[in-house]
């Protein structure tokens, strides 16, 4: 079997994913960006600092919490929930971008640019920029600013730029080749912080290096709350950053891995972001060769999810191989179920979950009560707060003053 | 010998540089596409480059990027494309390059498309996304159909990378004069001229220039340093003006023989 943990080769590629797919322009400033990544990996200075900043300011480690009222109510499984919820800006994001942006500064790029879709990777660089003195450029989708009006203030209080993106479907697709584009014409100052595990080489290693930590604390919290390893373990995947930063450290372990992707409305090619489950295939986007959704002529499909986070084309290029090794495996989540869930651990356990991070908990909920005698570990990669428009927008029978407050209540 | 090769020799023999015009096939629309191109070599362009519209083209500005969304509504894929070179073909014997991004590729199947591109009449390939990195697998389904590689080299690569660009390449070498993204810029960058002539030191083969030409005049300080000039975007724009009305192939040629003369 082909070694899990070394991937990716010194190519950037996971098995036959990943690799470096760009106009030539951006062939040396990635060489340049990848020497200074290895060499920041390796000098002790640079993760002091990084480490610093991750328990000092923005709360790590995250708690490993035991739901014991949804396991009790479930009857099966033990679930235990990573609340990377509670970090500073709401989610996993800030891991990566105080590590992006610490690399920066070290490299003397005085600009960051980053894409943002949901807003939550835009408001953590918009955070690490202010902290560290850096100017900021966050292009975000139109569409996806009129979805997250609150997150666009957030990054522009933090003094961000936030650049609308007009072109194609006004999405995060648009917003990641727009920042491409921006990067490509200000390479020699400015740093794009890239946002999942995704793009060309380094990107993918690198976003998966600054979310390691996810997995590593949590292998060591649950080995010493439940005295053994978890059976399996749920996380969310649009790029899948959050996930990969989970499973990393699980790689050897008997440990069953599970990413749950967007199944949106439907399995009809654009109402979704499943990538395994409805029909993806091999194929180049933003700088990556990995598994996307495509029409039969190579166009890069639309896509659709309640969750902005997950609603994009590819999926990162280490989740591919993990995929193809049999070392992962690959299911999908409707909006509904998704709905569902975040309702569910509201309701019994005083978690609003983000609407990605529901995806995760809703085949976990499934799966539980048939897995007596098993432990579940789900990413709750991060909060709700921003998602309450969403909330309020598809469960409308919670928003009415009249409404009787039914603790019973759960969609339809 | 390619008709890209046998032509760039010819303009060197009588001491002249050349024109490579590029649109996107299928704007506005699959029907205009070889009347544009027949209009463009009217005009005097050397070499056709002819787009495949992609939906996510980052290395293109506003310009092509609506010209890509135009042919990519009225339909344009690759078959279309192809289609439209073996038309072109039973009028014209210019030479073509088929520039696109990787992925409509793939999904084609790069081994079949080579071979259909052949047979339509296709002369070269220039993938924008494929780095010389990653070219190796490719190389030898474009060489055994007698298709000219074509990569590009930056002001940003390193000389090892331009070492590569240059033992990959055949036909002629892109060079991107500048920076950014395709558009049209007021001036011809500074970071050309450097270019061109680290370039020359690696290579023989004829060097195109591109990436912000627009103007004759633009087009005629291009032609002082390279080979060959390549002009997309202000042509993209000509049809974005004219695809409505009649008469666009009558100014795109006008429009493309006015780059011409700019550059004798």
């Amino acid at each position: 079997m082909t070694s899990l943990e070394t991937q990716p080769d010194a190519s950037g590629h996971f098995g036959p994913y990943g690799g470096r797919f760009v106009p030539e322009i951006l062939m040396s400033p990635l060489d340049e960006l990848e020497k200074a990544y290895l060499s920041a990996r390796q000098d002790p200075a640079f993760q002091a600092e990084l480490d610093r900043l991750l328990k000092d300011y923005a709360g790590r480690p995250t708690p490993l919490y035991h739901a014991r009222r949804l396991s009790e109510k479930l009857g099966g499984a033990q679930i235990y929930f990573k609340r990377e919820d509670l970090l500073h800006t709401g989610a996993h994001k800030i891991n990566n971008a105080l590590g992006q942006g610490l690399l920066a500064k070290r490299m003397g790029k005085q600009r960051v640019i980053a894409e943002t879709g949901a807003g939550q990777h835009g408001v953590a660089t918009a955070t690490a920029c202010a902290l560290l003195g850096l100017d900021c450029v966050v292009y975000m989708g139109e569409e996806d600013m009129r979805r997250q009006r609150l997150n666009v203030f957030r990054m522009r209080m933090l003094g961000a730029k936030v650049v609308g993106v007009t072109n194609g479907s006004r999405t995060l697709k648009d917003a990641i080749s727009e920042a491409m584009r921006d990067w490509v014409t200000n390479i020699e100052d400015t740093f794009y912080v890239l946002g999942s595990a995704l793009g060309a080489h380094p990107y993918p290693m690198m976003v998966r290096d600054f979310h390691r930590v996810i997995g590593v604390e949590a292998r060591e919290q649950i080995l010493t709350m439940a005295g053994r390893l978890p059976d399996q373990i749920f996380a969310c995947v649009g790029g899948g950053s959050n996930a990969i930063g989970m499973f990393h450290a699980f790689l050897q372990d008997p440990v069953k891995l599970v990413g749950v992707e967007a199944g949106g409305r439907s399995s009809a090619l654009g109402e979704h972001a499943a990538r395994y489950s409805t029909g993806g295939s091999p194929g180049v986007l933003h700088g990556c060769y990995s598994v996307l959704l495509q029409n039969d002529d190579g166009q890069v499909s639309l896509t659709h999810s309640v969750s902005a986070g997950l609603d994009y084309a590819m999926i990162g290029p280490e989740h591919a191989f993990l995929h193809d090794e049999g070392r992962a495996e690959y299911v999908s989540c409707t909006d509904e179920r998704a709905l569902k869930a975040a309702v569910e651990i509201s309701r019994t356990e005083g978690l609003i979950p983000a609407l990605e991070s529901a995806h995760a908990v809703a085949e976990a909920l499934d799966r539980a009560p048939s897995a007596a005698g098993q432990i579940f570990l789900i990413n709750l990669s991060g909060r709700g707060d921003k998602d309450i428009d969403i909330y309020r927008e598809n469960l409308p029978e919670l928003d009415r003053d009249t409404v009787t407050h039914d603790l019973n209540y759960r969609p339809a | 010998m390619t008709s890209i090769t046998a032509r760039l020799n010819d303009l060197r023999q009588q001491k002249r540089k050349g024109l490579v015009a590029y649109i996107t096939a299928g704007d506005p629309h699959p029907d205009r596409t070889v009347e544009l191109v027949l209009a463009l070599e009217r005009g005097g362009a050397d070499i056709i480059e002819l787009g495949v519209p992609f939906s996510d083209p980052i290395a293109d500005g506003p310009t092509i990027q609506r010209g890509t969304e135009r042919a990519l509504a009225a339909g344009t894929t690759m078959k279309k494309v192809l289609a439209m070179a073996a038309e072109i073909r039973t009028h014209s014997d210019v030479p073509l390059v088929l520039f696109t991004y990787l992925n409509p590729v793939l999904k084609y199947g790069l081994p079949q498309l080579a071979k259909d591109a052949k047979a339509s009449g296709i002369d070269g390939m220039l993938l924008t996304d494929l780095s010389v990195e990653e070219a190796d697998r490719h190389l030898e389904a474009l060489r055994s159909n007698d298709l000219d590689t074509v990569f590009l080299a930056a002001p940003t690569s390193s000389d090892r990378r331009l070492e590569l660009v240059a033992k990959y390449s055949t036909g002629f070498v892109y060079l991107v004069s500048r920076a950014g993204v395709t558009g049209e810029r007021d001036s011809l960058s500074g970071s050309a001229a450097p270019l061109v002539e680290r370039m020359r030191q690696l290579t023989s083969l004829p060097l195109a220039l591109g990436f912000g030409i627009s103007t004759p005049s633009q087009a005629g300080e291009a032609a002082t340093l390279a080979d060959a000039v390549v002009v997309g975007s202000a042509l993209v724009r000509q049809i974005e003006q004219g695809g409505a009305e009649g008469g666009l192939e009558e100014r795109l040629e006008a429009f493309t023989r006015s780059l011409k003369e700019g550059m004798q």
